[in-house]
């Protein structure tokens, strides 16, 4: 593994490593995160809430990345493995490519983030456990894929949407109903919104949007042109276009 | 048995470092300048996917002349370094005078311990948020370590190249197309076979990423 930065970290720097906890503490937990496709890619949302049994802990936290140039990482579970584990395979990527002088292959960088996330079968055993949801695009072919994993660190490739966290149920039904091939960036936001907020209503995990204190989903979507976010204020302009729509 | 014939240490110092030389002044030179939208690399290069231009971290880039396989395994090295430096710290804790010293040690243990000295010379250098303010280190074949201000070359003939370009390009508020032409215009070459590289003053800006790092189409100028 010439290039690969965790298996450097592994010899190099074992310390840097995450490590094992005996038992399980209270710790602070995530989400729902949704990834819906649309024409051109793949829309990616999160909540911002996390919480410590049944108290919010964070109303702010952002659970949805760009690990790269052309792929997005979401993460539920508990948050402080979840958002290291976002951050180490944001670097692993990049180490690649620069090593490399090339990018890895979509399906290469979702088999990074699998082996990854079998680094802590350990820790998913004692409970405490963290997945990612993992969407991009290839650049040439412009191709869409989303992909979703369990805590042994197996890979498993969605067709259309698919959504991780406390409240996926909820916004899993939602976009199945209001996904559609032919959908612009805009209507699968619109949808990706549609399914947070009725998973809000449902699970106490997760927070919807919140007007009062402009605190709003994180949002990015991914197209052959590369990773973009969504501004806040666009948001809070689709968010006000759906009152009365749920 | 006949005892090996005595050398004394300073006749091995120049000995190695004579070798050393040699190898590094068959090499093309590569050039380093500060432009106000960055600083700009340059060298001849006849292959498309064989560098000797690199991005080594957000704001670093590297340059290299000598041999390829030494150069580069101090450029995965590096590349190494500094990714573990900004994991386990801060991205912004990396920089280019670290990178430079790591560097400096490795060439310089390399140079008196190695079977034989790492035929090449390096450069680093670290955009800032203004030109005066960028980093340009260069680093030898026995672990010299020499900053720069605004131009660097490396390689075959550098000096008298470093007086020329100094002559021709402006010493302040430089522009990119004037400064590439003007340099290859002193390098001589011509076509496509140019490795051209800019580290972008403000990538945030340009195109929303941390990596300043971009490689140019030599085409285009």
């Amino acid at each position: 593994m010439e290039a690969s930065f965790v298996a450097h970290l592994q010899q190099q720097h074992p310390e840097l490593m995450p490590r094992h906890v005996e038992s399980r503490p209270d710790l602070m937990e995530a989400t729902t995160i949704t990834a819906l496709k649309f024409s051109d890619g793949v829309v990616m949302v999160g909540d911002r809430r996390a919480t410590i049994g049944n108290r919010i802990a964070s109303s702010h936290m952002e659970k949805v990345f760009a690990a790269d140039s052309h792929s997005l990482v979401g993460v539920a579970g508990v948050a402080g493995i979840a958002i290291d584990m976002a951050r180490l395979f944001a670097v692993e990527l990049e180490h690649y490519e620069k090593l490399e002088g090339t990018q890895l292959s979509l399906l290469g960088k979702a088999n990074r983030l699998a082996a990854l996330v079998r680094g802590h079968l350990g820790h998913a055993m004692q409970g405490i456990s963290a997945v990612p949801l993992f969407a991009g695009v290839t650049p040439g072919t412009r191709d869409a894929k989303i992909f979703s994993y369990d805590i042994t660190g197996g890979r498993f490739e969605e067709r259309n949407w698919q959504s991780i966290g406390s409240g996926s149920p909820y916004a899993l039904t939602t976009l199945k109903r209001l996904w559609s091939p032919e959908a612009t960036s805009h209507e699968a936001i619109e949808a990706s919104l549609q399914a947070l907020i009725d998973a809000a209503d449902a699970d106490a995990g997760t927070a919807g949007p919140d007007p009062v204190r402009e605190l709003y989903p994180v949002v990015y979507v991914v197209t052959g042109d590369g990773v973009n976010k969504i501004a806040e204020s666009v948001i809070a302009d689709l968010v006000i276009g759906l009152e009365g729509k749920h | 048995m006949q005892p090996p014939m005595y050398v004394s240490p300073q006749q091995q110092m120049e000995d190695r470092a004579d070798f050393a030389r040699a190898g590094i002044r068959r090499g093309q030179p590569v050039v380093f300048a500060s432009t106000t939208q960055g600083i700009v690399s340059l060298t001849h290069n006849a292959s498309q996917s064989l560098f000797k231009l690199s991005e080594i971290y957000d704001r670093i880039s590297w340059g290299a002349v000598g041999r390829y396989n030494e150069f580069e395994a101090l450029r995965q090295a590096g590349i190494r370094y500094t990714d573990t430096r900004g994991y386990a710290y801060e991205r912004s804790d990396v920089t280019a005078r670290g990178l430079a010293n790591m560097y400096a040690r490795t060439l310089g243990e390399l140079f008196i311990s190695g079977t034989k000295p790492f035929e090449v010379e390096i450069a680093v250098a670290e955009v800032a948020a203004a030109p005066e303010d960028d980093r340009l280190y260069q680093i030898t074949f026995d672990g010299t370590l020499l900053e720069h201000h605004g131009l660097l070359v490396l390689g075959g003939n550098a000096q008298d190249l470093h007086h020329q370009l100094q002559e021709a390009l402006p010493p302040t508020a430089r522009e990119l197309d004037a400064t590439v032409s003007i340099i290859r215009e002193q390098l001589g070459t011509t076509g496509s076979h140019v490795e051209l590289a800019i580290l972008d003053r403000d990538p945030q800006a340009l195109r929303g990423s941390h990596r300043a790092f971009r490689r140019l189409d030599p085409q285009t100028f």
